[in-house]
């Protein structure tokens, strides 16, 4: 269906991604969100409480981010499709609701624009150090969505991509922001809203008297009721069966983890996103993501100056991670360079993925600012010496 | 245009944001160029140390902060004094001339001078010293058209202050226009005489 043009500010616009993340969530149908305000995430709350007067809607600043992050729930409850927005010390406090989200299949949006870590690090830099946090926070087996801009405008594009991924699979989807990309301005442009595809609830269309809350028909997703339409409704966090009541037993604990973990796994290949450029007769990958991929563009292009066959590999989807792509990259190329805005994360998966076929070299930086490009360009120059694994 | 590093710096309150606002904004949007922009600022509102780093190009821009910028503005002391020393071998220095001083340089570079905040208070406003600033960055750097320039002054301001802004930018690029056709001493007579106070 297409977007709702009330929420669409259809023009071109010289807008950071801040800003640019919250029109993509007024595009996307969002009309609540809940937040405590945080740098450098802050600004994406302030546009959406100064523009839902005019679009309608509501924002709550919350008490803290514990409870901005149930109260975008109970909003999605109701009918509406919401979200909230942190960096990482919020990000930390959000983790239990996130498992929540995850259990209960609520779909919603988390927004993190990642700053330097741990704990209050660098309120005002960026970082990249909340990836495995997104995956791996809350407790317990689950799969997750996580998204990567690089810029304002895909700020903006990937919003509506996060919306909409997580009304299609009924999951918490985890925009993966950093400082620059939040900071940074640029031409960002909004089309009209008839070319803006927007999903909408997986509402049920059965009666009251046959609805199954958690009942699947197939394709892994359950159908949605909101509060207050009449039907059974009782949403839990503790192991449920297609009634949506407490079953505390081994099988249905097996079925139903299992089933929140391949409802994502089992279509990773469709939602996994990627920029890919002169992979082919590649010795040496460069994989980033976020404002790295940036910077190492740089660095990607001074190697090929010197004649280096130097591939890129953007992942736009960070979360599930595109095993699939990498093992057969690995099969053909000398090495893989990652580097990211902190100590080595999601280096780690390359290298599993990679499965020794291939060489995997970080390019580590403790956040604060971005990486020189020099420094990335002299792990591309080390990569292509190195013998194939 | 090739890729070119400017970085803006000031203190909080005299529009160095607006200005690398207006500034990519025209580049981007009116001249089809590419632009980002990125900013510094203390936790102050007004009167702290406040930077803005615009990367301007005709091809997307991919590192975007200046490394080491190819024009530099500064409208105040410290300004100068912490960024002064980065600016490029033969690049373009803007200063505001009542608030900095400009000493020591042993670069080969060109310096142009501007009194924006008198300017802008003649005009009645202190505030648009901005608009002022970024019409003088126009007539001397070249870097933009001032069609597109004015446009996005005018789509960046508020329309209440839109004639005020416009007019600003007039001042600012006839005064920068002056500097750059005659020759320094004839050029500091004219402006002097046009611009005093007295």
């Amino acid at each position: 269906m297409k977007a709702d043009p009330r929420g669409v500010l259809t023009g071109v616009h010289f807008m950071d991604g801040d800003h640019a993340c919250c029109e993509g969530a007024l595009a996307a149908g969002s009309r609540f969100a809940a937040g405590y305000p945080i740098t450098p995430s802050t600004e994406v709350v302030e546009r959406f409480a100064s523009r839902v007067p005019t679009v309608g809607g509501t924002f709550i600043q919350m008490e803290d981010e514990l409870a901005a992050s149930i109260t975008l729930q109970g909003a999605v409850w109701a009918g509406a499709k919401a979200f909230t927005v942190t960096s990482g010390p919020g990000f930390s406090l959000m983790m239990e609701h996130i498992g929540y989200a995850a259990m209960t299949e609520t779909p919603c949006v988390f927004v993190d624009v990642q700053r330097g870590g741990p704990s209050t690090g660098l309120p005002t830099l960026p970082a990249q150090a909340d990836m495995m946090q997104a995956r791996w926070g809350s407790h317990g087996d689950y799969e997750i969505i996580a998204l990567c801009p690089n810029s304002p405008q895909e700020c903006f594009n990937l919003t509506i991509k996060a919306f909409n991924l997580a009304e299609e699979f009924r999951v918490p989807v985890m925009f993966m922001m950093d400082e620059c990309v939040g900071h940074m301005t640029e031409k960002v442009v909004i089309p009209p809203a008839d070319q803006i595809e927007v999903v909408p609830r997986r509402h049920t269309h059965k009666p009251v008297d046959e609805y199954l809350p958690y009942e699947t028909n197939g394709d892994l997703v359950p159908e949605m009721a909101h509060a207050g339409e009449g039907y059974n409704f009782h949403i839990t966090g503790l192991t449920h069966d297609e009634r949506g009541y407490p079953n505390m037993t081994p099988q249905i604990q097996d079925k139903l983890v299992r089933r929140l973990q391949n409802k994502i796994l089992q279509a990773a290949d469709r939602i996994a996103m990627f920029e890919e450029e002169q992979l082919e007769g590649a010795d040496v990958v460069v994989v980033s993501y976020g404002i790295t991929s940036r910077v190492a563009q740089r660095a990607i292009e001074a190697a090929r100056g010197r004649g280096l066959r130097v591939g890129k590999l953007r992942l736009i989807t960070a979360w599930p991670f595109p095993d699939k792509k990498i093992r057969e990259l690995a099969a053909k190329v000398k090495a893989f360079v990652v580097p990211e805005l902190n100590l080595g994360q999601m280096v780690r998966e390359v290298e599993r993925a990679a499965a020794g076929q291939a060489k995997t070299f970080a390019v580590p930086h403790a956040g604060g600012g971005v990486h020189n490009p020099e420094d990335i360009l002299k792990v591309i120059v080390e990569a292509g010496r190195c013998q194939t694994a | 245009m090739q890729l070119t590093e400017i970085r803006i710096a000031g203190f909080g309150g005299q529009g160095v944001i607006l200005s690398a606002i207006v500034l990519g904004k025209a580049a981007s949007i009116y001249q089809g160029a590419y632009a980002t922009m990125t900013q510094n600022f203390g936790p102050e509102a007004r009167g702290g140390a406040c930077s803005a780093q615009l990367v301007v190009s005709d091809s997307p821009v991919l590192y975007p902060y200046v490394i080491q910028p190819d024009i530099l503005v500064v409208m105040s002391q410290e300004a100068y004094v912490r960024f002064g020393s980065e600016l490029k071998d033969g690049g373009i220095m803007i200063v505001e001339q009542d608030l900095v001083r400009v000493s020591d340089l042993n670069k080969e570079i060109q310096v142009y001078s501007v009194p924006a905040t008198r300017i802008a208070e003649d005009l009645g406003k202190r505030m648009v010293l901005n608009s002022v600033m970024v019409g003088f960055f126009t007539a001397v750097t070249h870097l933009l058209d001032p069609d597109a320039v004015r446009k996005a002054v005018a789509d960046s301001v508020p329309p209440t202050f839109r004639e005020l802004n416009l007019k600003a930018f007039e001042r600012g690029l006839e005064y920068g226009t002056i500097a750059l056709s005659a020759s320094p001493s004839l050029a500091e007579e004219e402006l002097q005489a046009q611009y005093s106070r007295e």
